[in-house]
């Protein structure tokens, strides 16, 4: 069983990723805090369970998702299932890609449902709002956001315009956005757009945004493979602001002319 | 013990949820676009079943685990009222966390292979291995700082808003200035360097801090940590770039 085989290793190299973590943590807490922690034994069980969840985590996307994930961004972007599916006549317009643009779509959204980071972000925002912000509507907005990110940064690679007018672009609109957008969710918006790159999206998106790179005419894939993570991470900040704006605008009373 | 398996069974089914948009995705795009059946069935549902454990597991520690220890010692600073230790304690938790990170390792190597190709530095081994540890390092001191810098906003109370403004105007004069070649990784760098053990902790130190000193508000004041740590790489890269 190949699982059972690269579950050792796979456990030991995670727990040297939060070795330093667990240094820092304990250095300072005995060295400058000099107070015992409560229920340490209680943290350090949770500890173990982070360990095991994240091990588990990798071994089982390496198993199952990466791999197909990667094979089904270069199947889609291969000029051969271009050629099969396009729309156009002539040379390979950017329309052709049409397929490439929805699995970005599907997978930036996809993929963000189930990242543990942004479920914490998330867990904690519920607590902290009081409920006011829900755990599930704040995935999905942040997944919205991700989906359009990757869907038009493929459509920048397969076009070729530079990468910093779009990004910008999405700073102004950020900036404006934060003047009506309510107080409250600005700092969390912010934040919303660092949460939702680690561990399930930057693998399949560096995986797309390379073999993209790799097939379109004219992009070479060390400048132009880069620079999706840089969407999926600033789209987010946007529909985070977004979706608290509507639920404002929702939650008006309505003022009746008579 | 009967009540533990039904929040672990009830957890289990959430991490079930959480995955089967990917997986209906996944789905689709085989049966209905590339018209194919993938191989090795087996090996893929058992790696879900993996997936799924792991996500239970993982936010089970969350919430017995780092959530607490953030916060706590969040209040144990706050209480001890040494901003020195706070700070320092904030630039190696971000530091210490960034420069081992997997992910940032491997975009540091690709970045050096850019470079070579583009004739930054020169095409050896030994210039592209120096190029990437610097990158790393550039990377972890400016997540250090990042998050140093975003504790002493919370400390202070200074508004976040501005703060990622002049964040923002800086990346825009520096994209201007550095080499085209830095550009889409510096960007990038912003999105790796916040890992699915950081994050939890920094905003539970974050969201702590906030909530033991008065006249914060922990919505306001205790998010905005991550945000930094994503826009002040991107600044410290370009530098990186327009330097070396």
């Amino acid at each position: 069983m190949q699982v059972l085989q690269d579950l050792p290793a796979l456990l030991l190299s995670t727990f040297f990723d939060i070795l330093p973590i667990a240094l820092i943590i304990f250095g300072f807490q005995f060295l400058v805090i000099r107070k015992r922690i409560k229920h340490l034994k209680k943290v350090l069980m949770g500890m173990f369970y982070v360990l095991i969840g994240i091990t588990f985590f990798l071994l089982g996307l390496e198993e199952a998702l990466f791999p197909i994930g990667r094979t089904m961004a270069a199947q889609l972007t291969n000029p051969l299932f271009l050629e099969s599916v396009r729309i156009s006549v002539g040379e390979l317009q950017w329309t052709d890609y049409y397929w490439v643009y929805v699995f970005a779509f599907a997978v930036g959204a996809g993929t963000t449902i189930a990242e543990p980071a942004l479920i914490a972000v998330a867990m904690k925002a519920h607590e902290v709002s009081g409920g006011a912000i829900g755990v599930f509507g704040l995935r999905v907005a942040v997944a919205i956001g991700v989906a359009v990110g990757l869907a038009l940064g493929t459509y920048r690679i397969v076009t070729g315009f530079p990468m910093h007018y779009f990004i910008i672009s999405g700073y102004i609109i950020v900036v404006v956005q934060t003047y009506f957008a309510p107080k409250l969710i600005v700092p969390l918006a912010y934040d919303s757009g660092g949460v939702t790159t680690s561990t399930v999206t930057v693998p399949l998106v560096a995986a797309l945004g390379l073999g993209l790179a790799e097939t379109v005419p004219g992009r070479s894939a060390l400048l132009d493979g880069f620079g999706l993570i840089a969407f999926a991470s600033l789209c987010p900040m946007i529909s985070v602001m977004a979706y608290a704006q509507l639920s404002e605008f929702k939650n008006r009373p309505h003022r009746i002319h008579n | 013990m009967k009540r533990s398996l039904h929040l672990f069974l009830s957890s289990l089914l959430g991490s079930l949820r959480d995955l089967l948009p990917i997986v209906l995705v996944i789905a689709f795009f085989q049966l209905f676009v590339l018209e194919q059946t993938p191989d090795h069935l087996l090996q893929i549902f058992i790696g879900l079943i993996f997936v799924i454990l792991g996500l239970t597991f993982f936010i089970f520690g969350l919430e017995q685990g780092l959530f607490p220890i953030g916060e706590s010692m969040a209040h144990a600073f706050a209480n001890k009222g040494s901003a020195f230790w706070l700070l320092t304690f904030a630039f190696a938790l971000g530091f210490g966390t960034t420069i081992a990170e997997p992910a940032l390792i491997a975009v540091a190597d690709e970045a050096s292979a850019v470079a070579s190709q583009a004739g930054l530095i020169e095409n050896s081994e030994q210039a592209m291995e120096n190029y990437a540890n610097g990158l790393r390092y550039t990377v972890a001191l400016s997540v250090g700082v990042a998050i140093s810098l975003g504790v002493l906003r919370i400390l202070l109370n200074w508004p976040i808003h501005y703060m990622i403004m002049v964040g923002y105007i800086m990346v825009i004069v520096m994209t201007g200035f550095a080499p085209d070649e830095i550009i889409g990784i510096a960007y990038d760098s912003g999105g790796v360097t916040t890992s699915t053990i950081t994050v939890p902790l920094v905003t539970a130190l974050g969201i702590g801090l906030a909530s033991s000193i008065s006249g914060r508000n922990p919505m306001v004041d205790g998010f905005g940590l991550i945000a930094f740590a994503s826009l002040l790489p991107i600044v410290f890269v370009l530098a990186y770039g327009m330097i070396v």
